[in-house]
């Protein structure tokens, strides 16, 4: 006990450098996710059959495809066409649009259960199409893909420890680092696992537990109830 | 019987309400409108009975542009409302066209179709600040005048999900109003409803019928209101109009056989 102690005297603040790059990392991609969620979710639902294979293809080769291998490409294979990114850039790009693509799944599937009757009625009161979604549906869409959002930041969250495969100096970097240089494995790995655990806990799942909540009073809703 | 019987004659300069000329609406094989024709005059209060799956939902949806017809044509005030005019022909309608046309269309829906996630008078607001441009102010004070018509101001600020069926309805004819529509539909409004809220929301149709210049077309299975409340009775039967007449004569003493089937049918199982 008192040799971890001194373990986290020594290293503690590498982890925390680590940790706000972590952070840093899973709030952008978490940005980037749910817009390409949102946009690929609305193509997916289109009238035009183009505009949905575009969102299909899309979908299909970031969920068929491995994260990692998508990172790689992302940093090492696009320069090779003339689009270098920064190894911090190209980490959160690769892991936000990973997510994205399940997240448009979510979109799409929190759209059409929202009852066939409200889209009618906004039509009936002569709403435009535009403010059909973003007034009605959307707003409705949202409760429902919440709880499900959770989980796929959380799974975001974790995502982003593959970044440090391209050096990008997180919190999963710095355990590495940290284990190389001392050997300390079960030291170096349990703290950083249990980072990543209390960041999904008392960060992630606390915060969407909030906005549900929000929510449901918006839909006159007690909590809980 | 056909048109050639339509009490209310129109003269070609005062064009009905609403016209439907030869429409057609299939699903698949199933036709559910049959080569339709139905004028209804301005301010003229029609009632639409027959048996399930007659057609009934569907003139209305169409009406509301809700469904896309496969034949005919159906006109708002003279004007084509399914279709525009393009270099001398009719083709069908643009988005834009079918915006500017069911501005006059209000509906009111079995299931009220309330947003959950707005407060009474926000469902109210709604459309006239969004869809009309109505400032807020004038939008809240349209809306509360329209919820204190149909008895109702006191639960503005709440959820729909507080209130009763009978509320939720009340509150959706307000809001159809607030567009301040010249056509209102009515699809079997109160069957979703318990029993004993009925008449309140048969009340505020009665009153919008006595106070307002209202063209209304009711779907209904309630006899007794149609009968009450109606310039003219439609009988359907299979995507056709089989008998039409004024409430009296049509409910008292049908000349169809399918309609005294019917009619005999619905007041038994009252
Ligand atoms: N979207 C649809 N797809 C396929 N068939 C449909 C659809 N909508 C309606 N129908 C069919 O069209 C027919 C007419 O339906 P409609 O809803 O107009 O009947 P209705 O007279 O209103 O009946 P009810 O009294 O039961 O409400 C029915 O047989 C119905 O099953
Ligand atoms: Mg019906």
């Amino acid at each position: 006990m008192e040799r971890y102690l001194d373990f986290l005297v020594e290293y503690g603040p590498r982890f925390v450098d680590g940790t706000i790059v972590t952070v840093q990392q899973t709030v952008l991609a978490a940005l980037l996710a749910v817009a390409i969620a949102l946009v690929m979710g609305l193509m997916k639902l289109s009238k035009l059959f183009l505009v949905r294979s575009v969102a299909t293809t899309y979908i299909e080769i970031f969920r068929g495809t491995s994260l990692l291998i998508q990172l790689f490409w992302i940093f090492f294979v696009l320069p090779l066409f003339g689009i270098t990114l920064e190894k911090f850039t190209a980490g959160f790009i690769a892991v936000g649009m990973n997510l994205g693509a399940y997240g448009a799944e979510v979109v799409r599937g929190a759209i059409i259960s929202v009852p066939r009757g409200q889209y009618e009625v906004a039509i009936a009161l002569n709403l435009s199409p535009y403010k059909r979604m973003t007034r009605i549906i959307l707003p409705q869409a949202l409760i429902a893909m919440l709880p499900p959002w959770g989980n796929l930041f959380i799974e975001l969250l974790k995502g982003t420890a593959l970044v440090a495969l391209i050096s990008v100096t997180d919190l999963m970097f710095e355990a590495r680092q940290i284990n190389g240089t001392t050997f300390l494995s079960a030291e170096a790995f349990g703290t950083a696992l249990i980072i990543y655990y209390l960041l999904a806990r008392l960060l992630i799942s606390p915060s969407m537990l909030a906005l549900e909540r929000v929510m449901a009073r918006k839909m006159g809703r007690t909590p809980g109830g | 019987m056909d048109n050639d019987t339509h009490p209310i004659r129109l003269r070609e300069t005062d064009p009905p309400a609403v016209r439907f000329s030869q429409v057609s609406k299939h699903y698949g094989d199933l036709t559910v409108l049959d080569s339709l024709d139905l004028d209804i005059a301005a301010n003229e209060i029609v009632s639409i009975i027959g048996p399930s799956g007659s057609g009934k939902t569907t003139v209305l949806r169409v009406l509301m542009t809700l469904e896309p017809i496969d034949d005919g044509v159906i006109y708002l005030y003279g004007q084509p409302l399914t279709h525009m005019e393009r270099g001398g022909i009719l083709v069908q309608s643009s988005d834009a066209h079918l915006r500017k046309m069911r501005s006059d269309i209000g509906m009111v829906f079995q299931h009220f179709n309330l947003f959950p996630h707005m407060t009474v008078i926000e469902n109210c607001m709604e459309a006239p600040v969004q869809a009309l441009g109505l400032s807020k102010d004038e939008a809240r004070e349209r809306s509360m005048d329209l919820l204190t018509m149909v008895g109702i101001a006191d639960k503005a600020g709440q959820h729909p999900s507080r209130l009763s069926g009978g509320q939720q309805q009340r509150v959706a004819i307000a809001r159809a109003l607030a567009m301040r529509p010249k056509v209102m539909l009515f699809d079997e409004v109160t069957s979703a409803l318990d029993p004993e809220v009925i008449g309140e929301v048969l009340n505020v149709i009665r009153q919008l019928a006595g106070e307002h210049d209202l063209t209304m077309i009711i779907v209904t299975h309630q006899m007794g209101f149609a009968r009450e409340i109606s310039d003219r009775v439609c009988f359907f039967y299979e995507g056709r109009i089989a008998e039409q007449g004024p409430p009296d004569q049509l409910i008292g003493n049908p000349q169809n056989e399918r309609t005294r089937m019917f009619l005999s049918a619905v007041l038994d199982a009252d």
